[in-house]
């Protein structure tokens, strides 16, 4: 029987940044500016406090960014994100802890 | 008499207000629009290229001075009687100063219907008249948050990027373009899609703003019964106003109708992104609700009759 070996496993940090879809190119250029090597971007919709943002039609629509990063880039991002777009843009942010593999690529 | 067109608009507003759970797909509601913008630009284009140009310009030099002093008219009123903020108001006149894509197809529809002679090359217009009254209004939206906020987070190329490159206006200039490159005879193949689905598609499109509109209606508190009423009175106003300058320009009667829809519209596709880009402190709320909720179904239900017997009335 051959052993498989197990994958080397590394710490980083899911950012999650959820905001109006007109910021999309702007998100994405802060992260890769920021220090960020990849993102996803997702369209999502949804509700809070602020009201409810369903997505029927473009002044409406919301996109999730993720970005798996290290630690210190997520604080960086997520800093510029609060000070820049969330007092003026429907903006949620959080962080949570997540294992990858090849840490070259994060 | 109404356009049937209109019937589905109804329809989409009573699903959503008796709670239906009707709703039509992103993805779908992305291709409707795209396809509207692009067959109503190709259509002018090929109009375009069958017009002499001498007879084309004075109208789309006028028609896009007339758009850029839309917002500067609505300004003061916004401000002394609307009694919006200096942020707000130039914010929900640049809306006014843009055009709606949708009700100039559904009073195209309308003229048609009644027999009139069409002049189809106005859709020419739509894209001419799209950018001047919303870089007005977003210029003076601006200037007002630099004197009372500093300097607002993006920057102007961004906000021009927004506004010039936004799909409204690519997809309405380049159907133009390549109608007038290509001609009528070239586009045969092309004519059961974009011409004979034409009518089908605004149809669902009006559905889904049913629903978008129905859904906006709450938001009419926020805005105040003086905004409800500027988006009935402005419409109203600057309808007849356009009429009359078509009169002016030497448009038949059909064009008087289009050239004052077009004044009376208030756009709900390249605004809203392009404010929400350039000036965030805007509150969307009050110039998506003036001109999704009150603007667009005042202008396809009451406002484009009104606009047909005014012209009817004036060519008299």
């Amino acid at each position: 029987m051959t052993a498989v070996s197990t994958p080397e496993r590394h710490a980083r940090k899911l950012l999650t940044v959820i905001a109006e879809a007109v910021l999309e190119r702007v998100l994405i250029e802060d992260c890769l500016r920021l220090g960020a090597l990849g993102y996803t971007v997702l369209d999502v919709r949804g509700g809070g406090p602020g009201g409810e943002r369903q997505g029927q039609w473009e002044a409406e629509r919301s996109i999730e960014m993720q970005v798996v990063c290290t630690d210190e880039v997520a604080q960086t991002i997520a800093s510029h994100v609060l000070k820049t777009h969330a007092p003026d843009y429907a903006v949620r942010i959080f962080l949570s802890d997540v294992t990858v593999f090849r840490q070259a690529m994060f | 008499m109404l356009d049937p067109v209109v019937g589905f608009f109804l329809l989409g507003l009573i699903a959503r207000l008796g709670r239906s759970d009707l709703r039509i797909p992103e993805a779908l509601y992305e291709a409707l629009s795209i396809y509207l913008l692009l067959a109503i630009g190709l259509k002018g284009g090929l109009q375009l290229a069958q017009q002499p140009l001498a007879q084309v310009w004075p109208v789309a030099a006028a028609a896009m001075l007339w758009s850029a002093l839309i917002p500067l008219l609505l300004i003061p009123v916004l401000r002394v009687l609307v009694r919006l903020d200096g942020i707000n108001a130039p914010a929900v006149a640049a809306h006014y100063g843009s055009v709606s894509v949708v009700t100039f197809a559904v009073a195209q529809g309308a003229v048609l219907a009644r027999g009139w002679e069409p002049a189809p090359w106005l859709a020419l217009l739509v894209a001419l008249m799209e950018a001047p009254g919303l870089v007005v209004g977003v210029v003076l939206a601006r200037r007002a948050l630099n004197e009372s906020r500093g300097a607002p987070p993006q920057s102007w190329g961004q906000v021009l990027h927004e506004v010039f490159f936004g799909k409204a206006i690519v997809l309405l200039t380049g159907g133009l373009l390549i109608g007038w490159m290509f001609g009528p005879k070239a586009f045969e193949p092309l004519d059961p899609l974009f011409s004979g689905l034409f009518k089908g598609v605004l149809a669902l499109f009006m559905l889904e703003l049913g629903l978008v509109v129905a859904q906006r209606l709450p938001q009419l508190r926020r805005a105040g019964l003086r905004l409800v009423s500027f988006a009935i009175a402005a419409p109203l106003c600057l309808g007849l106003v356009g009429a009359w300058l078509g009169m002016l320009l030497g448009l038949p009667m059909s064009g008087m109708v289009i050239f004052a829809t077009l004044s009376a519209s208030a756009s709900y596709i390249a605004a809203p992104t392009a404010l929400r880009m350039a000036v965030p402190q805007a509150d969307p709320a009050l110039s998506i609700g003036a001109a999704l909720g009150v603007t667009f179904p005042f202008n396809v239900l009451v406002g484009i009759p009104i606009y047909m017997a005014w012209a009817e009335w004036l060519m008299s």
